[in-house]
């Protein structure tokens, strides 16, 4: 018993001594940096579905240069968010690729009544890399080549992407020739890894990916007629427990511009039919 | 309850533990008998998985072991594809996660071993696999013990590898931690209840059986942490 209280007495003394130039150096760093005065809006905490990593980056960047207030992203898949906004997760906006997870949150009364607005439609696209052989022109037919050994999707137990992909399958009639090779992505991003990578020879992705800067030359896309799945209504809410209400509301009428949402189109959303009025869906 | 993930998590489990035991042995023994003066780096390596996080493990296999890679390449040339999304690549990638756990329990046994009975074999005329057999196997099981019963709770209790490389295909890479992640995500919370009960009394006992049967075995991995 003795002998570990020493022990412990020893670790922390140890501890403390190797930590002690860390403290000093960063008190030393902030007393040299300016002071900068608090940002009277505070920070937007904003969870979104992965299928924005590229347009969220833009707006969020482009929406603290015109507020001055900042803007915290976290990139995910929805239903994870939907699971820890419901078990008290601290943010202030959530961008779901799903509208019914935001009205979900509202039916259980843990968004802002009435907040829940349809910012974007979400297209899926065949995608393959340039060097994977995979002629996706041909459409779904070019999944039949046996060359083709792996196909990604998001999950479409909890990924909208993912049902929308399974369904565009299951009515093309190719899903039970191809199930055997689906791999699944946690939400759509890692989806688009596993094809990006080389790891799966083709898959079923967000167009919004696709044409992201990192994929943009690696592949060919072939777009998924669109009478081949649910449209991907994509919603967002103001997070009722947010500590930034305000904050959060002012972001989510800066995604109803117009701007904002001819951004959005260029990152191949398609543009809902309330959004030049900015109506609530 | 997801049947087909309760037995492929075990069956992982199993496969890996075994091969552990094979390959971990011939490692245990060169780290405890070598006198190689730059031993510390080998059982630097070893330790590794203690430290790294699996999303590195994770990384590399999928992107350094994907077909863009040399290494890729040579692993289609030789299995016919590539190591994620297989059962295979889980495989080797838990190899590797829980080598530690087999080797450091090992070694501690070994090396509790009284070295003058081993000379004393030697001398007898024993050759080393004899020795090694007859003399310090028996002598350290307890290591031995805990050393495939970690490494087959450790699988069982994998996950961020497997989310990484796995791909979640039912019966070959959706395991048992995946399964749970996936309800909760689904806001199956029923499910994932039951899944997670089922998993908490199984490590629970699992970990009381050996607290209980082999107190010497665990203070030797208590040794080594």
């Amino acid at each position: 018993m003795k002998n570990t209280r020493i022990k412990v007495a020893w670790v922390g003394l140890a501890a403390a001594v190797l930590l002690a130039p860390f403290f000093a150096a960063r008190a030393a760093i902030e007393s040299m940096l300016p002071q900068v005065p608090a940002k009277p809006c505070g920070t937007v905490t904003v969870a979104a579905a992965s299928d924005l990593t590229f347009a969220m980056n833009e707006i969020a960047g482009q929406y603290q240069k015109a507020s001055g207030c900042s803007v915290q992203l976290s990139m995910g898949s929805s239903g994870n968010f939907l699971t820890q906004i419901e078990n008290g997760a601290p943010f202030d906006v959530f961008f779901s690729a799903d509208i019914a997870y935001p009205k979900k949150l509202e039916a259980e009364s843990l968004a802002a009544p009435g907040s829940t607005y349809l910012y974007a439609i979400g297209k899926i696209v065949l995608w393959a890399r340039n060097d994977s052989g995979v002629n996706v022109s041909k459409g779904f037919s070019a999944l039949q080549d046996s060359a083709v050994r792996k196909i990604a999707i998001a999950n479409p137990a909890h990924a909208p992407y993912g049902r929308a992909a399974e369904g565009a399958l299951r009515k093309a009639g190719v899903y039970d020739s191809v199930k055997s090779r689906l791999v699944l992505g946690e939400n759509i991003s890692q989806a688009a890894e596993f094809v990006e990578s080389g790891n799966a020879d083709a898959g079923i992705l967000a167009l919004s990916l696709v044409l992201s800067p990192t994929m943009k030359d690696k592949g060919r896309s072939w777009n998924i007629p669109e009478n081949l799945y649910a449209p991907i209504e994509q919603g967002a809410v103001v997070v009722l427990s947010s500590k930034n209400q305000q904050g959060a509301k002012n972001f989510l009428e800066y995604i109803k511009l117009p701007e904002t949402a001819a951004l959005l189109a260029r990152y191949g959303f398609a543009r809902p039919a309330n959004a030049s009025s900015g109506g609530r869906h | 309850m997801n049947w087909q993930a309760v037995l492929l998590s075990l069956k992982l489990a199993i496969c890996v533990a075994g091969i552990l035991l094979a390959v971990g042995m011939p490692i245990a023994y060169w780290i405890t008998f070598s006198r190689w003066r730059l031993k510390f780096l080998v059982e630097a390596i070893v330790a590794l998985p203690i430290v790294l996080p699996p999303t590195v493990l994770g990384y590399y296999i999928l992107v350094g072991l994907g077909p863009r890679h040399f290494a890729g390449k040579m692993s289609q040339s030789l299995f016919g594809h590539t190591l994620p999304f297989t059962f295979g690549g889980l495989l080797i990638a838990s190899v590797i996660y829980s080598l530690p756990f087999a080797v450091q329990p090992f070694a501690a046994g070994f090396e509790s071993v009284d070295r003058r009975l081993i000379e004393a074999a030697w001398t007898l005329g024993a050759s080393r696999l004899t020795t090694f057999l007859r003399v310090i196997l028996p002598l350290s099981v307890a290591g031995a013990v805990t050393g495939v019963v970690l490494s087959f709770a450790h699988t069982i209790g994998e996950f961020g590898v497997v989310l990484m490389v796995g791909g979640n295909i039912p019966g070959v890479t959706r395991t048992v931690s995946i399964d749970i992640y996936d309800q909760v995500q689904a806001a199956n919370y029923d499910a994932a209840d039951q899944t997670a009960v089922i998993l908490l009394l199984f490590s629970f006992f699992a970990l009381a059986l050996i607290y209980g049967t082999n107190r010497r075995a665990l203070s030797l991995w208590r040794g080594f942490k």
